[in-house]
């Protein structure tokens, strides 16, 4: 019972390790470097990698600059299930969309073009939220107080849904947004 | 202080007076949290399950932060504590140091933990086990965690302490044992997990009174992961010793190599906080080359850390079982082992559970850009069920088969229900984080009341397989309860009417570990040593499934949208 027991050898760290430990620690050794290398060529070669660009913003600012944005592009409103008017900002090709994330609503619903680079500027207004773009399955955390510059290209046409899927209070199942892809 | 020294004729292990007390009290308060964690698992998963959708929103979440915080503090902490003392006093046949400051630190963790439910079930505390800032709990939620803290570091304090009684009363020559070892480092990284808890909750409990104005949110984050993933190290580091506990105690195995199972443990202390950032790889606040850096240069020290013991722990097994003449074929040893002795069938269900699904999926969901496609997602908790469920508390649940005759001095009842569990428990826990990480693959995220929105201005259904993952989910986790209420009820059932055991001698001095001989010393390494190709196999299996499942998700995210 040596697992329990002072080490039988009271110079166990002179004595050799076997081969077959040896090439297993090898093996695990460079299955983490390669995984390392991974993810720095994804960088360099990939398509997908989250961006960089972050900013400390708040609240008010973040809300007034979205404001603008949404008051320079919206090309229509839609009304929603529960009787809302919400209006449809088309971002223009290459330029800035922004995306509020609040209690329990992403707005506005945002109309990009397939092939089109956009960059999305994303923030909450109080808690923490998810922005889980399904069926895709993209996810990326929204914090309150940093505003979250993320370049997108959708690849194809289509109805999207932005589901919340960071826990944000009582009516975190019903925060349901929409972007549309044409 | 007078105490007691008792030796069990069953196992010959030595308990103190004053440690064994404090293992049965910290061992039952685990078992009753872990009562109250089921109860809400049971509750959870039902509503979870489409087809039931038992609880309205508000109690489910409320449900919800009961059953992470009474899981995956209280439960396991209070276990833990049991196993400190078990690694320190128990192994090394010493008295415990200042077993007062150990019952305070018992009845401030009783104390912590009970303010923390009150503050929950009061019903404004739905924060959830990781209380992200802004949202604000009761002002008790987070003082009795704070409490639950104190008192784990002064159990901290106390194995320590016990470490150096031990040395400086000389019950036992040369170094500590591997398990006391494994031990002392759940108890070093217990250390700076409670810190970085302090270091968060404490600012966050005078927010919560209106004596700080703001916390900010990013930084929040950065911290309590410090305390809420390290704290999940403590229990890896804390399982891993028990597997070689139940190694050496079911088959007297060794460890193959003093020198890299020593050194495997070592690299746990180094690296394995810093893979708490990989909770922050799809937040905005931290730049890519942070990312990168902390989670896979430095984080795969501590994944090779756990494939070593993946190797380790079975390659004992197998070279103690050769030995005994278990050597025909790749797996004779193997398939004689004592698959009906639940000690050893849940500790090894608990080895390959958490190697093969805990451990993979780890892995990839740490991963920078993969982390994508599954953050906040359902397979988040499918990973850590499997890894803190039948990773840990199968491994914990399974050596108690071992201390309830042993410490409790308790026959354990209906021995045929008592080999079924693990297997029921282990296998029906697994296919649940198997189907909770195939719907989070779909997209379904966790923490989610419900999966058709209603109330939200639009419409989105979610793929047909994601309701049918969602719906096994359900069934696998019912199941899940089952088996794990049948664990507390055969242990509190064997507690109150087990037939009782003979305690043993008891005498007022303690007897020290006898000395190595010098016999045994010489057959110890190279003359005796034996191959273990069984484990090769399995551990080749392991990397190749590793292997493949890394770059299928890979594929996976060169087909979403571009992004950069």
């Amino acid at each position: 019972m040596s697992a329990i027991l002072p080490p039988s050898e009271r110079l166990w760290w002179k004595q050799p390790i076997d081969k077959v430990e040896w090439a297993w620690i090898a093996i695990a050794f460079v299955w983490g470097m390669i995984m390392f290398a991974m993810m720095i060529y994804w960088h360099i070669y990939g398509k997908q990698n989250l961006s960089n660009e972050a900013y400390k913003t708040t609240p008010e600012l973040f809300a007034a600059k979205a404001e603008k944005f949404i008051a320079e592009n919206t090309i229509r409103t839609e009304k929603g299930l529960n009787g809302e008017e919400i209006p449809v900002a088309k971002v223009p090709a290459g330029g800035a969309g922004y995306l509020i994330a609040r209690l329990w609503a992403w707005y506005p619903i945002l109309e990009l073009e397939k092939g089109q680079t956009y960059k999305i500027h994303l923030s909450s207004l109080d808690y923490n939220h998810g922005f889980s773009l399904q069926p895709v399955n993209i996810n990326i955390q929204v914090i309150p107080g940093y505003e979250h510059v993320v370049k997108m290209t959708p690849t194809k046409e289509g109805t999207y849904a932005i589901v919340c899927n960071e826990y944000c209070g009582i009516g975190h199942h019903s925060m349901l947004g929409r972007i549309y892809v044409k | 202080m007078a105490t007691t020294y008792r030796t069990c004729p069953v196992s010959g292990l030595q308990f103190e007076d004053q440690a064994e007390k404090l293992m049965r009290w910290n061992a039952v308060a685990g078992v009753l949290w872990l009562l109250v964690g089921g109860i809400t698992a049971l509750l959870v998963i039902l509503t979870r399950w489409p087809a039931i959708k038992l609880l309205p929103a508000d109690q489910f979440y409320l449900i919800l932060t009961a059953h992470g915080i009474d899981m995956l503090i209280l439960w396991i902490l209070f276990f833990e504590m049991a196993v400190l003392y078990f690694a320190s006093s128990t192994l090394l046949r010493c008295r415990l140091a200042t077993p007062k400051i150990a019952w305070l630190g018992f009845w401030l963790m009783v104390v912590g933990g009970i303010m923390t439910n009150v503050a929950i079930f009061q019903g404004e505390s739905s924060v959830m086990f990781t209380s992200y800032v802004p949202m604000q709990a009761a002002w008790h939620f987070y003082l009795g965690i704070i409490l639950v803290a104190v008192g784990a570091l002064l159990g901290t304090a106390v194995f320590f302490g016990t470490l150096v009684v031990a040395k400086r009363d000389r019950t036992y020559q040369g170094s500590l044992p591997l398990v006391t070892f494994g031990a002392l480092t759940a108890a070093i990284i217990a250390t700076f997990t409670i810190l970085a808890g302090a270091g968060i909750l404490v600012p966050t409990f005078f927010w919560s009174i209106g004596l700080i104005k703001e916390i900010d949110a990013q930084l929040y984050r950065m911290v309590w992961w410090g305390l809420g993933h390290s704290s999940q190290q403590i229990n890896v580091a804390a399982h891993v010793s028990v597997w070689y506990l139940t190694a050496a105690v079911i088959f007297g195995a060794k460890p193959l190599s003093e020198k890299v199972s020593r050194f495997a443990f070592l690299l746990y202390i180094l690296f394995l906080q810093l893979a708490s950032a990989h909770h922050l790889l799809s937040d905005p606040g931290m730049s890519a080359e942070w990312k990168v850096l902390n989670t896979s240069y430095f984080m795969y020290f501590a994944v090779m850390a756990s494939m070593i013991h993946g190797f380790t722990v079975p390659g004992a097994i197998e070279a103690a079982q050769r030995r005994k003449g278990y050597t025909n074929g790749l797996f004779e040893w193997l398939r004689k082992a004592p698959w009906g002795n639940p000690v050893f069938s849940g500790m090894f269900i608990s080895l390959v559970s958490f190697g093969f699904l805990g451990g993979i999926s780890g892995v990839v969901l740490g991963t920078e850009q993969i982390n994508m496609l599954m953050h906040n997602t359902f397979y988040v908790p499918g990973h850590f069920h499997t890894t803190v469920v039948t990773g840990t508390t199968l491994a914990f649940m399974a050596i108690t088969y071992l201390l309830v005759p042993v410490l409790f001095r308790r026959e354990m009842i209906l021995p045929k229900l008592c080999q079924i569990q693990p297997y029921l428990f282990g296998i029906s826990m697994s296919v649940l984080g198997l189907v909770m990480m195939g719907a989070g693959t779909l997209g379904v995220s966790r923490r989610h009341w419900d999966m058709a929105f209603s109330g939200a201005p639009f419409q989105y259904e979610w793929p047909g397989a994601a309701y049918l993952m969602m719906g096994l989910t359900g069934i696998f986790g019912v199941i899940a309860v089952i088996g794990g209420g049948l664990w507390i009820l055969l242990v509190v059932g064997s507690l109150l009417f087990g037939k009782k055991l003979d305690g043993g001698k008891v005498s007022d001095k303690p007897t020290p570990i006898p000395a190595a001989t010098q016999a045994a010393s010489a057959v110890a390494h190279g003359s005796d040593h034996v191959g273990v190709p069984g484990t090769v196999v399995l551990a080749l299996l392991l990397f190749v499934s590793f292997v493949l499942y890394y770059f299928v998700n890979w594929k996976y995210l060169s087909e979403v949208w571009l992004l950069s």
